[in-house]
């Protein structure tokens, strides 16, 4: 037997081959630390701005007759919005998921396109169509279009995911069809329909384009109108929309989540017959795709078949918003995802308390309108980084922190897929840390990656609100120009840029269309 | 020469102390099994020779070289020390061949191959993972293993997630492949049959503290106290009345080994049930019961009995298979071979006595 060395007098055999008791992912602790408070930046910088403007500049702006007016208008239409969006998601996700519905995969494709479609570009085509839609009907009109995918993706998930034993157990106990849905299935998937209602609330709190067009007045309309004459007062009138934003999101952390048991099983719920609502469940479907995809672009298309040449946008103008729209919303995306991998890491390798709470303190951004967001990031460069003022840094910033929470979502699924233990195994078989990771974690990544760059592409692509404010002076991006020509109510001149959009909008969401599939198979590759 | 050597090794997370002054040897070239029920620790323990984690106090020595001195460790990949995880962990974006060859460079192809081949799995190196069966993921991640020429391999209950017809063909392949690499191994589990089958040597590791660590025989027969013995097979753990060399219990005078250094008086006495050999007629040293159930198992049958007297001691016998027995049939239980005992007043470990044999 070798005699043993005295512990700590020990000299390393090979230099460099030992090392120090690592802190246990300290790195990405102290990374997710930084990337939080850089996300919470515009909150505090608001926080700034509204002391900036002084007491009575606030006073003077909320405690009126008008903020009233415009609390009410948002309310009114996000609550509206919510409840329908839910119930067509809802329902749209039980037809695909549970019923013998004819072409079940196509309309698993086309009820997600209104994705892909901003929101903006479908209130233009409805009020194109007929001036008379506007006001709270429009709104909610154009809005519950917009947003129900944001309901049925995760319901359908989640219905999906259970197992379909418990809606057969309760036909089995003498439950009909409806007396399930409502008793079992419903409750099945009151986590996702509530997650889903609130990101719907989030996104009608912060519309503005649309609420533009169809002159409904809300506290964005009114923040936009303000910053072009007032900078200080739009400050101020942001204060309540954030704590609106704040405060849904505080009610949805605190609803407490049962944990559904997930099916183990790759059973697959056998569909229900339809029989004689067949037909029906298809109208209603259609005309959900009609009026949500068809009509958008149908109108599209007849305002460019209407318009001459000469009023048509010359294809150099349009390349070249094409090619800054691309740009900058890559840059985001990238930059987006790029932050929140050391996040998910943290997050998913060890979960206590506070590295949860970090976690959870980085979706406050969902809450910030990209108006808001604009905002602060204009104070913040004219009060403290002037070089950065008017220069697209400050556009590429605002959709990473505005798409943050998306990018997170799809890079902590991946950071599931590549577990600590196979980068483990990795490192017994001879490889260095850097070969482990560009050899195992990263290739398993990547998917998740790809979807989070996809995912924050597409909704930066439909962006509208933060590019108006922050595209810097002379460059035109496809919403802007957009934007442009359709306040000017040059329709024909405005389509061929919303259908580039679209266009763009597209490529991402088939691809994580893609992924969503696969992973699917994944899920049922694992159970035996 | 290849001894790992563990030598008053802690390791807690956070406030949970998980291992707690663990001493283990094990000699070159020889396997030892850990056996604990989930939770004791044997994953800890497995990842601290490894190299995954590293220890609070104490020292890890593999080859009479220190890697982990609780102040610095040497590195996993610097260990050479080949990882067979749970339930396989391959990698799942790689094909057979691609987890096999991952560590090592491309000239050597044919070696990886070779592995495959050695493992049985010659022909599936173009498959995926998610495309194998749970053996032949096992399999694999053996191969993994080897192919960096390991002095040392770990194995994390390689064959707890398997089929039973498929887990001893696997265990016998693995044990023939691990000897003719003449790699020092460690398997820990929480199966006693797979422990007994497997090992040079068991060692018992419970709450994170390492109980004893012997040859299987050994700890079989003089287990150090009752849960030791109930850990590793059915067991009857009887009052008894120690005096001399004997120990009197509800079966009369059960001789004790020579070597049994146990004081005379009231003690806790192991027979296992293949030491109660059950007659159809009564005779000389014998003791009638009643035959409570029974478990057929094939080869042999277990029996439930109690003892015909008004005290109806609980027993287990274990009898050949084609020996059928009824319930209620009255038989006649003799004692074979040497009894082990523990005194009342220490080595109990708060079992009681009635705590028979394992779940």
């Amino acid at each position: 037997m070798t005699e043993l060395p005295v512990p700590g007098t020990l000299a390393p055999t090979v230099p460099g081959r030992w090392h120090r008791r690592p802190g246990r992912g300290q790195v990405t602790v102290a990374m997710s630390v930084v990337i939080a408070l850089a996300l919470l930046l515009p909150l505090g910088l608001l926080a700034l701005d509204a002391r900036a403007a002084g007491w009575t500049e606030i006073h003077r702006v909320l405690f009126r007759e008008r903020s009233w007016y415009l609390l009410q208008h948002t309310v009114f239409v996000s609550v509206l919005t919510v409840v329908f969006a839910a119930l067509i998601g809802m329902g749209a996700a039980w037809c695909t998921e549970r019923a013998r519905l004819p072409g079940r995969r196509a309309w698993t494709v086309l009820l997600v396109l209104p994705v892909a479609i901003p929101d903006f570009v479908v209130g233009y085509a409805w009020h194109s169509i007929d001036p008379t839609i506007n006001g709270l009907f429009g709104a909610t009109l154009v809005m519950t279009l917009g947003t129900y995918p944001l309901v049925y993706l995760p319901v359908a998930a989640a219905l999906r995911r259970t197992d379909p034993a418990m809606e057969d157990t309760a036909h089995s106990l003498g439950a009909g069809r409806l007396s399930t849905f409502v008793r079992v299935t419903v409750p099945l998937v009151r986590t996702a329909v509530l997650g889903g209602g609130v990101l719907v609330f989030l996104t009608v709190i912060s519309e503005y384009g649309v609420f533009e067009i169809l002159r409904y007045q809300t506290f964005t309309t009114e923040i936009f109108t303000e910053f072009q004459f007032d900078a200080q007062a739009a400050g101020a009138l942001s204060v309540p929309l954030v704590c609106l934003g704040l405060l849904v999101l505080a009610v949805d952390g605190i609803i407490p989540r049962r944990a559904v048991t997930s099916s183990t099983t790759s059973r697959v719920a056998a569909p229900q017959p339809l029989r004689r609502a067949t037909l029906a469940t298809v109208a209603a479907l259609g005309v959900l795709v009609v009026l949500g995809v068809g009509v958008p672009i149908g109108t599209l298309l007849y305002w460019m078949a209407q318009s001459q040449h000469s009023t048509l946008p010359a294809a150099a103008t349009l390349g070249a918003a094409t090619g800054a729209t691309i740009s900058y919303s890559a840059l985001g995306a990238l930059v987006a995802v790029v932050l929140a991998l050391p996040v998910a890491m943290m997050s998913f390798r060890r979960s206590t308390t506070p590295r949860i709470f970090l976690e959870r303190s980085t979706y406050v951004t969902q809450a910030l309108p990209g108006v808001v967001v604009a905002l602060s990031l204009v104070f913040f460069a004219t009060h403290y980084a002037f070089v950065l003022y008017q220069t697209s840094v400050l556009l590429v910033v605002a959709y990473a922190i505005l798409h943050f929470p998306l990018a997170l979502v799809c890079v902590k699924t991946s950071v599931a897929q590549a577990p600590a233990r196979l980068a483990d195994v990795g490192r017994s078989l001879g490889k260095g840390p850097m070969v482990v990771f560009l050899r195992v974690t990263f290739p398993l990544l990547l998917p998740g990656l790809l979807a989070g760059f996809c995912l924050v592409f597409l909704t930066a692509v439909t962006e509208l609100t933060a590019t108006l404010v922050l595209a810097p002076i002379g460059v035109q991006t496809l919403a802007t120009q957009f934007w442009a020509y359709q306040s000017e109510v040059a329709y024909g001149a405005a389509a061929p840029y919303a259908l580039v959009i679209i266009a763009l909008a597209m490529v991402p969401g088939a691809l994580l269309g893609l992924w969503f599939d696969r992973e699917r198979h994944v899920r049922a590759n694992l159970t035996p | 020469m290849s001894t790992i050597e563990l030598r008053g090794v802690a390791k807690r997370f956070g406030v949970t102390p998980v291992l707690t002054d663990v001493d283990l040897v094990v000699p070159d070239g020889s396997t030892t099994v850990v056996l604990g029920a989930s939770g004791s620790g044997k994953t800890t323990l497995l990842r601290l020779i490894a190299g995954f984690e590293q220890v609070d106090a104490g020292t890890v020595s593999i080859d009479g070289r220190v890697v982990d001195d609780g102040v610095r460790s040497v590195r996993a990949q610097h260990r050479g020390v080949g990882y067979v995880p749970q339930e396989g962990a391959l990698f799942p974006h790689l094909t057979v061949m691609g987890n096999v060859s991952f560590g090592i460079s491309r000239a050597d192809r044919s070696r990886a191959q070779e592995l495959i081949d050695l493992v049985g799995l010659g022909g599936l190196g173009r498959r995926y993972p998610h495309q194998l069966s749970g053996g032949q993921q096992q399999r694999v991640a053996l191969a993994r293993a080897l192919t960096i020429r390991p002095s040392v391999v770990l194995l994390d209950e390689p064959f707890s997630s398997l089929d039973a017809s498929l887990r001893t063909g696997l265990r016998r392949d693995v044990a023939r492949i691990l000897t003719e690499t003449n790699a020092t191994t460690v398997l820990v589990t929480h199966d006693q049959n797979e422990a007994l089958a497997f090992a040079d040597r068991i060692a018992v590791l419970r709450r994170g503290v390492m109980v004893v660590s012997a040859d299987p025989h050994e700890l079989y027969r003089h287990p150090p106290d009752v849960t030791a013995a109930t850990s590793l097979g059915e067991a009857n753990i009887l009052a008894a009345e120690v005096a001399g060399n004997w120990a009197r219990c509800a079966l009369g005078a059960v001789p004790l080994h020579s070597h049994a250094q146990v004081n005379d008086g009231p003690a806790q006495l192991l027979l296992r049930p293949e030491q109660l050999v059950v007659h159809l007629e009564g005779g000389p040293d014998t003791v009638a019961a009643i035959v409570v159930d029974t478990q057929f198992h094939g080869h042999d049958t277990l029996v439930d009995l109690v003892v015909d007297d008004p005290e109806h001691q609980a027993l287990l016998a274990r009898v050949p298979g084609d020996l059928v027995l009824s319930r209620g049939q009255r038989v006649w239980v003799e004692v074979h071979g040497h009894g082990r005992v523990w005194s009342i007043d220490h080595g109990t470990d708060g079992e009681s006595p009635a705590a028979r044999r394992r779940a």
